[in-house]
Parts: C-alpha cells; sequence; structure tokens
C-alpha cells in the first residue's frame, strides 16, 4: 500500500525537476549578475545605482502612476463587480464574459488600437494621460474579476442578517460588504499595483521619453548591455513584489490569491 | 418603492454598459478601419479588403503568425501534459514538497515578467546550450503555462474519487496506464480550461519572448517593433482583425462546448 501511493505523489517529479532548473536556477543566476560588476567581481555598486537621483525620481513617478491606476481600476470595478454579481441587475453570465474578453486580446494590440484612438480620432497626443488610460485598459481586468468573484461566492445570509438586525443599507454596506469584499480588493489590488510599476510596453508606445515606468529602466539597461545594473534593477522589483504578497497574505490570512483562475 | 427600484436599476445598467463600451470602442474601431485603404484611422477612403490581401502577402507578418501559433501550440500542450501530470502528484504531496511545489508555481505567476524575462534571458546565455529562438521560446513559455494548468485541473481532483485509482492498481493496471486511462478521462474540462489559458498566454505574450526570441519574430515582437520603428502600418488593422476574430471564435467554442457539458450533466 506505501508502495502504491509513492507512486502517485512521483507523478510531480517532472515539474519538480523543472522548475528547479528554469524557475530557481535563472533567478539565482541573476542574482549572481546583480552582485558582480562587468568583470564578474562582487559589488554592491549596481544596487546603490538604484538609489540614484535619477532612478529613485523614475521609482516614485512610477508609483504614483501604479497608485493612479488602482485607484482608477478600484473605483470602477468595484460597484461594477456588485452590480454583475446582484441577480437583480445581471443574470446573464454573457455579460460578465464581455467585460474579460479583452484580456484575452494581445495586449500590444490592444494598446495600438488605444493609441491609434487617441492620435488619429480625437487627436489627443499627451504622454500622460494617454499611459493612464492604457494601463487602466490593460489592468482593469484584473481588478474586476476577484471583486467579482467574491461577491458572487459572498453569503447572503450575512446581508440579509444586517438588515434583520435593523441596519441600514449604508450601514449593511461599509460594515459588512466591504469587510467581506477585502479578499477580491486585495487580490486586485496586487494584480493592478505592481504589474503596473514593471510594466514597459505600454509606457513605450503610449508615452512619450519623460513617462518611463521602473520597467522601462530595466529594459533599457539590457538593450544598452549594461546586464549587472539591469539585473539588480530587476532583482530589486522581484523584492518589492515578495514584500507585497507577503503583506497581502498577512493582512488576509492567505485568502487572497494573485492568479487568473477561474476566467474559464 | 417601485419606482425606486426601476431607476436603480437603470442607473447601475447605463453603468455597466457605458464601461463595457469605453472598453470595446477602440478594438471596434480598429476592425471598422480595418475595411479601408487609408493610411490614417478617421480617414474613410471607401470600403476596400486590400489590407487583407496585403496582409497575407506580407511574408513577415504571416511568418510572425505562424511562428506564434507553433510556438503557442507547443508550449501549450507540452505544459498540460506536464501540468496534469504535476496536478496530480501535488495533490497527493505533503509537508516540505508540497510547499516547494506550491511556493514555485506561485512564485512563476505573480514574478513580473520583466524580471521572468531577463532571468531566462541570463540563464540561456550561461548554459549556452540552446540558441535564442524556437527552443528557448518554447522553454520559456512552457515554464511559465504549468501553473496555470495545475491551477485547471486541480479542482477536479477534488471532485475525484480518491480510490478509483488504487481500484485501478488492484486490477494490476500499471501506475502510467491507471493514471492515462482511469484519471485522465476524468481531469479533461481542467486540462482544456489549462490549455486554453495557456494558448492565450503564450500568444500574448511579449516581455518574456522580446528577451530570448533571437531573431525569431512573433506577433507580439513584430507588432512592437512596427509600432515603435516604422509608426503604424496600415496592414496592422487587418492583422488584429483576423487575430481578434480567430480568439473570438475559440472563446464562443470554449463557451458552447462547456454548455453542452453542463446540459448533459444536468438531464442526466
Amino acid at each position: 500500500m506505501k508502495r502504491l501511493t509513492f507512486n502517485r505523489k512521483l507523478f510531480a517529479l517532472p515539474y519538480g525537476v523543472l522548475s528547479a532548473l528554469f524557475v530557481i536556477v535563472p533567478l539565482l543566476v541573476l542574482l549572481y549578475f546583480a552582485f558582480v560588476d562587468g568583470d564578474g567581481k562582487f559589488t554592491f555598486e549596481n544596487f546603490a545605482d538604484i538609489f540614484s537621483k535619477g532612478t529613485i525620481k523614475v521609482l516614485f513617478y512610477s508609483f504614483g502612476v501604479a497608485l493612479l491606476t488602482t485607484v482608477i481600476c478600484l473605483v470602477i470595478a468595484y460597484p461594477l463587480a456588485m452590480i454583475l454579481a446582484n441577480s437583480r441587475f445581471n443574470k446573464s453570465a454573457l455579460l460578465v464574459m464581455m467585460f474579460i474578453l479583452p484580456m484575452w486580446i494581445n495586449s500590444l494590440l490592444r494598446m495600438y488600437a488605444l493609441k491609434n484612438l487617441f492620435i488619429e480620432l480625437l487627436q489627443i497626443d499627451t504622454g500622460f494621460f494617454m499611459v493612464l488610460c492604457g494601463m487602466v485598459y490593460d489592468f482593469f481586468p484584473f481588478m474586476l474579476l476577484p471583486i467579482y468573484t467574491i461577491f458572487v461566492s459572498m453569503d447572503k445570509s450575512l446581508i440579509e442578517a444586517s438588515y434583520d438586525l435593523g441596519a441600514s443599507p449604508i450601514k449593511t454596506f461599509f460594515r459588512v460588504k466591504v469587510p467581506l469584499s477585502m479578499p477580491g480588493v486585495i487580490s486586485g489590488i496586487i494584480m493592478v499595483f505592481m504589474p503596473t510599476v514593471s510594466t514597459f510596453a505600454i509606457s513605450d508606445i503610449l508615452g512619450k521619453p519623460e513617462n518611463i515606468m521602473f520597467g522601462n529602466l530595466i529594459n533599457y539597461w539590457f538593450t544598452k548591455n549594461h546586464w549587472n545594473l539591469g539585473s539588480a534593477y530587476a532583482f530589486f522589483l522581484l523584492i518589492l513584489i515578495g514584500i507585497t504578497m507577503i503583506i497581502s497574505s498577512k493582512l488576509t490570512g492567505g485568502k487572497a490569491k494573485a492568479t487568473t483562475g477561474g476566467i474559464l | 418603492m417601485i419606482r425606486h427600484e426601476k431607476l436603480k436599476k437603470v442607473i447601475a445598467l447605463t453603468f455597466v454598459y457605458i464601461t463595457l463600451i469605453l472598453m470595446y470602442v477602440p478594438i471596434i474601431i480598429l476592425i471598422i478601419y480595418s475595411f479601408t485603404e487609408s493610411r490614417t484611422i478617421g480617414n474613410w477612403t471607401g470600403f476596400s479588403v486590400q489590407l487583407y490581401i496585403n496582409m497575407f502577402e506580407d511574408p513577415e507578418i504571416m511568418g510572425a503568425l505562424t511562428n506564434s501559433v507553433i510556438i503557442a501550440l507547443a508550449s501549450s500542450l507540452l505544459a498540460t501534459a506536464i501540468g496534469t501530470f504535476s496536478a496530480v502528484g501535488i495533490y497527493h504531496l505533503r509537508k516540505a514538497p508540497k510547499v516547494y511545489m506550491d511556493t514555485v508555481s506561485q512564485i512563476t505567476m505573480v514574478n513580473a515578467d520583466i524580471v521572468t524575462g531577463i532571468a531566462f534571458m541570463l540563464f540561456f546565455l550561461i548554459i549556452k546550450v540552446i540558441p535564442d529562438g524556437f527552443g528557448t521560446l518554447i522553454i520559456a513559455h512552457t515554464i511559465i503555462c504549468i501553473p496555470y494548468v495545475i491551477m485547471s485541473v486541480t479542482p477536479r481532483l477534488t471532485q475525484l474519487n480518491p480510490n478509483l485509482y488504487e481500484a485501478g492498481l488492484d486490477l494490476g493496471s500499471p501506475p502510467i496506464k491507471t493514471m492515462l486511462t482511469v484519471i485522465l478521462p476524468q481531469l479533461i474540462p481542467g486540462m482544456i480550461a489549462g490549455f486554453a489559458l495557456s494558448f492565450t498566454l503564450s500568444l500574448d505574450d511579449f516581455v518574456i519572448t522580446k528577451f530570448i526570441n533571437g531573431d525569431v519574430d512573433t506577433i507580439s515582437t513584430y507588432l512592437y517593433t512596427k509600432i515603435k520603428v516604422k509608426g503604424v502600418q496600415p496592414e496592422l488593422r487587418a492583422m488584429s482583425t483576423v487575430i481578434l476574430l480567430a480568439i473570438m471564435l475559440i472563446l464562443v467554442f470554449i463557451n458552447v462546448y462547456n454548455k453542452i457539458k453542463k446540459n448533459k450533466t444536468t438531464s442526466r
């Protein structure tokens, strides 16, 4: 009997080996590159460069854009998710599907479409505004989906209980619905905030040179063959992502998941 | 009270449809203007399918499309195979090995594309075994898609009768055969979902691809260089429309398939 269960676990072995080779080792290689200079000597210089004035400026600009993107996405997605999950307003899954559909369209294609719309049809050509629209356009479904999922699976009897105990709709909203939806909101924030900081294609296509994000800097060092600097920047980003993941799992007790699961 | 309720509904649905329209306007405009020859959008020069003819005759566009489909197909097939087996294995793992597997797939899913792409690039550079191109792209895309397949298959496993596998072994079937003939058929819906997700992930990927593609152009890298360097080329509108329609067809197909499946199970 013991041998039999042992066998089934073995099915995980191929991925165990592959992931060690193609996920863990590449990250270690990245770490190595981040800590050496061009001649292969150990150095902290690459990381020190992140705290230079120009980079810090881009970093804070990126955080600003990401914060704005996240807030805009949240403000639109939250009521939308509530409406879509409410059977009084919406009974068809098709409508929800329509909101998620653009996610499957190549993101560069969508940015190209947006650029066309702005520049050629609306005659608007402002870097910051266009980049912001592009970010919201690209990441919106990632905010909508987790919040929608949590509203659909929310225990309706808790809301009824709140009404039965005499709470007003407003009080029920703030004291019952909002707290219950927090894991979805936090998932959404994770899936919008850090990806916005690390993107470079959207700002490249829609923005002007002054609208660069932290992701553009990483890309820049690699196109200029400064691999060690680029690696340090990338590793710094990885640490930031790690921190946000830890904070979010602490906040929600591991309920928030940064995945696009359950779409299909 | 009833009027109040109605008003609420109207406001709610207006909000829903306005958001929806905003999301689709850029795409629809692109589709409309793929049927005219003018270089710029907003300048309608009469109905024409010339852009489509040009597109199908353009070796670069067709090459990029073919490459994308080959890479997406190969990597999503590989990811589905490896991911399904892993899902079964991970489901029965405990303690440290399970934590390792869960962490690795979580890292793959949450890591920024640019970090993943650079890590792959440096890794392939150091091992010097595979030159950048189809090989590196298929490996990288497979690795990125596996966690999504695991995620799609695992819910099916929880619904599975735990004694099925043992029953197969007790009746003398070897583990691999039991897996293929008893367990696997039960996982097919999850596998299809995982495959579809992987296929679109691979097709959609630009950032990781960019760092390891060598001189192999995919739709994404082709689009990027064209949008960046040469400015807007009208044939891209035709190409976008074709890709859009293809994706919509796949989605409709999946939805119809799921509906039929659901009807079957409920009518039983």
